[in-house]
C-alpha cells in the first residue's frame, strides 16, 4: 500500500513521465543513427568485395560476362562537370544579384522564393522539362541534355549558398573598397568574392553532391549507353542510370556491379557533403 | 567621341554591365520555373483535353487501349507521402528535442552530423537498400507473421492484404520516412533553438520538468513554423522518385490495402516515359507531371509561408 501511494505521488509521477519522455527522444535519435549505419553497412558488405581495378578499366558487360563501370563513371563525370560549370556560373551570379543588388527590391523577394521552390522541386520534373525543350525538338536523347538537366538541379543549390555566404561579409569590407574609389562591381569581384572563396567552393561542392547521385533527371535526357562515349550529341551512360538498370535486372553479377556502383556514389556524395560542410564551418568562424 | 566625355565613365559602365549580368542570371532561375510549368501544360494538354475531368478520377491505365486515368498514381502519391509523414514526424520531433535539450554537447555534433548525412545519401542508394534489405526483411518478419495471425475477412485482414514480397505501399512509405526525416528534424531543431532562453528558464524556474518545458512551452511556441517544416518534408516525399520506384511494386491497380503494390506519379513517369509508345501516352505522363508540380508547389509554398525564409 505504501508503495502504491508513492507511485501515485504527483512529484514521482512527473519525474517518471519525464524519464519516459527522455527515453523516447533517445529512441527516436537511435532509429535515425541505426538506419544510417545499416545502410552504410549494406553498401560496404555488398559493394566492397566487387571493387577492383577492372571496375575502372572495363565497360559495363553484357549479362554473365566480366566487366566494370568505366563508361558509366566517365559519363557521370563528364555530365556532372559540364552541369557544374553552368550551375556555378549562373548560381554565383544570381546569388550575387540577390545579396548585393537585390536589397529591398520586391523582385528579389520573388526570385529568392522561386529559387527555394526550385531547390525542393522534384528532380524528375526537371527531366520532363529538359525532354520537352531539348530532347523532343532535337529528336534524340543526348549527354548534352543530361548535363543541362543536372545544371538545372544544381543551380538553386549554388545560388542559395552564394547568397548566404555573401551576406556574411561585413559592410565595412564593402565600404573600405568604395573608400579607395573602386566601383561596386570591382569591389564585389576583387574583395567580396575573394573573401568568400571557401563559402563559394562549399556551394559548388554541395551542388555536386546533389547531382552526382541524381538518377531521375537523366532517365529520359541522357538515357544511358552501354558503350564508352564522350559525344555530347549521343546518349551517354551514367553511374546512377546504370545502377538503376543493373539493380532491377535478373542477373546476379549485374546486381553485384550495381552494389559496387552504389558504394562508389555514396562515398563520393558523402565525401563532398562532409568537405563542403567543414569548409562552410571554417568560413563562418573567420 | 562625345560619349567618352559626356557619357558615364568606364568604371560606371563596367558596374552597369556586371549588374546586368548578375540580374540576367537571376532571371534564368525565374525562367526555369516558368518554363517548367509551361512545358508541362503544353505537353500534358492533349491528354487533358482528350480525357477531360475523367483523367483525374479514372483508375484505368491501359497503354494498349490508350485509356489513361490518373487516380491510381495520385492516390498512391498522397497515401505514401502521408504515411511517411505519420512515421517521420514523431521521430523528427524526438531527434530535435533530444539534440536541443538532452544530448551532451560532446555528442551533439556527431549525432547531428549523422542525421545530416542521412539527407546526403542519394535516392537510388535508398532504393537499392529498400529493395534488397528492407523489403525481404519486412516480408519475412512482418508480412508473413501477420498473414498467419490475422483473419483475412476482418478489417485488419483487408488492411494487411497483399502478396508477402515486401514491395508495397507501406514499405515505400517507410523508406520515404527515413529519407525526409533529416530535413524535418534539422528545421525543427533550429526552430527549438530559436525559442528565447528566458522563456525556457522561466518555466524551469517554476519547477517544470524538462518534459513539461518541451511539451507545454517550447513545442507550442514553434507550432506554426513546425507545421511548415512538416510540409517541407511532405513536398520532398511527394516528389521522391527512384527510391519509391524500386520498392512500391509498380502496379497500376488502384491501391486497396496497405500491403498492396501501387505506384506514385513520379514512379509511373520514371518507369514509362522513356518507353512511351504513343503521343497520347507521353502526353498523359506529362499531365501527371503537371499534377505532381501543382501538388508539390502547393506544399512547398505553404511550407515557406509558415516557416519564413531564415529558418528553412
Amino acid at each position: 500500500m505504501a508503495l502504491n501511494r508513492h507511485l501515485f505521488d504527483r512529484h514521482a509521477r512527473r519525474k517518471l513521465v519525464n524519464y519516459g519522455f527522455v527515453g523516447l527522444t533517445m529512441a527516436a535519435t537511435a532509429v535515425a543513427v541505426i538506419a544510417l549505419l545499416l545502410i552504410l553497412w549494406s553498401l560496404v558488405a555488398n559493394g566492397l568485395g566487387g571493387i577492383g581495378l577492372h571496375i575502372f578499366t572495363m565497360d559495363q558487360p553484357p549479362p554473365e560476362m566480366p566487366g566494370g563501370l568505366r563508361n558509366a563513371i566517365l559519363g557521370s563525370l563528364e555530365m556532372c562537370a559540364i552541369g557544374m560549370v553552368m550551375a556555378v556560373v549562373i548560381g554565383i551570379l544570381a546569388g550575387t544579384w540577390l545579396a548585393e543588388y537585390g536589397e529591398g527590391k520586391r523582385l528579389a523577394e520573388v526570385v529568392r522564393f522561386l529559387n527555394d521552390v526550385l531547390l525542393s522541386a522534384p528532380s524528375i520534373l526537371i527531366g520532363l522539362f529538359v525532354y520537352e525543350i531539348l530532347v523532343r525538338p532535337l529528336h534524340g536523347f543526348s549527354a548534352g541534355a543530361g548535363a543541362v538537366a543536372l545544371a538545372f538541379v544544381a543551380t538553386p543549390v549554388v545560388t542559395r549558398t552564394t547568397e548566404d555566404i555573401l551576406r556574411l561579409q561585413s559592410n565595412q569590407l564593402r565600404e573600405a573598397g568604395m573608400a579607395i574609389g573602386a566601383g561596386k562591381s570591382y569591389v564585389i569581384r576583387a574583395i567580396i568574392w575573394r573573401a568568400s572563396r571557401p563559402g563559394l567552393v562549399t556551394g559548388a561542392l554541395l551542388g555536386f553532391a546533389r547531382i552526382s547521385g541524381e538518377t531521375a533527371p537523366l532517365l529520359f535526357t541522357s538515357l544511358g549507353n552501354p558503350n564508352l562515349s564522350f559525344a555530347l550529341t549521343q546518349p551517354m551512360g551514367a553511374l546512377p542510370t546504370t545502377i538503376y538498370q543493373f539493380a532491377l535486372s535478373a542477373f546476379d553479377d549485374w546486381r553485384a556491379l550495381a552494389w559496387v556502383g552504389a558504394l562508389l556514389i555514396a562515398i563520393t556524395v558523402l565525401a563532398a557533403n562532409i568537405i563542403g560542410r567543414a569548409l562552410a564551418r571554417g568560413s563562418h568562424q573567420s | 567621341m562625345s560619349v567618352e566625355t559626356a557619357g558615364p565613365s568606364r568604371a560606371a559602365r563596367q558596374d552597369a554591365f556586371f549588374q546586368a549580368l548578375c540580374f540576367s542570371a537571376a532571371m534564368v532561375l525565374m525562367a526555369t520555373l516558368a518554363g517548367l510549368l509551361i512545358a508541362l501544360v503544353i505537353g500534358g494538354w492533349p491528354a487533358l483535353a482528350h480525357f477531360g475531368p475523367k483523367f483525374f478520377i479514372s483508375a484505368a491505365w491501359d497503354p494498349v487501349a490508350e485509356d489513361y486515368g490518373a487516380a491510381g498514381p495520385i492516390v498512391g502519391t498522397l497515401v505514401t507521402a502521408g504515411l511517411a509523414m505519420v512515421m517521420a514526424l514523431p521521430l523528427a520531433v524526438g531527434i530535435a528535442v533530444f539534440l536541443v535539450e538532452f544530448c551532451p554537447s560532446v555528442l551533439a555534433k556527431y549525432v547531428s552530423m549523422a542525421v545530416e548525412l542521412l539527407a546526403g545519401i542519394p535516392s537510388i542508394v535508398y532504393g537499392m537498400w529498400g529493395l534488397f534489405v528492407l523489403a525481404p526483411w519486412f516480408a519475412l518478419h512482418v508480412q508473413l507473421p501477420l498473414f498467419y495471425v490475422v483473419d483475412p475477412d476482418s478489417f485488419w485482414g483487408h488492411l494487411f492484404e497483399g502478396i508477402p514480397n515486401g514491395a508495397n505501399i507501406f514499405t515505400a512509405a517507410m523508406i520515404l520516412a527515413i529519407m525526409v526525416l533529416p530535413y524535418i528534424a534539422t528545421v525543427l531543431r533550429e526552430l527549438l533553438l530559436s525559442v528565447p532562453t528566458h522563456v525556457r528558464e522561466a518555466a524551469y524556474g517554476m519547477g517544470c520538468t524538462p518534459y513539461e518545458v518541451v511539451s507545454r512551452i517550447m513545442l507550442p511556441y514553434i507550432r506554426r513554423s513546425a507545421i511548415g517544416a512538416v510540409m517541407l518534408g511532405l513536398g520532398r516525399a511527394l516528389g521522391e522518385t527512384m527510391a519509391v520506384t524500386f520498392i512500391i511494386g509498380n502496379s497500376h491497380e488502384f491501391p486497396r490495402s496497405l500491403f498492396a503494390s501501387g505506384s506514385t506519379i513520379a514512379s509511373t513517369i520514371a518507369n514509362e516515359f522513356a518507353e512511351a509508345s504513343s503521343d497520347l501516352h507521353v502526353s498523359a505522363l506529362l499531365a501527371l507531371g503537371l499534377v505532381l508540380f501543382v501538388i508539390t508547389f502547393a506544399a512547398l509554398v505553404g511550407a515557406r509561408l509558415l516557416i519564413g525564409r531564415e529558418k528553412a
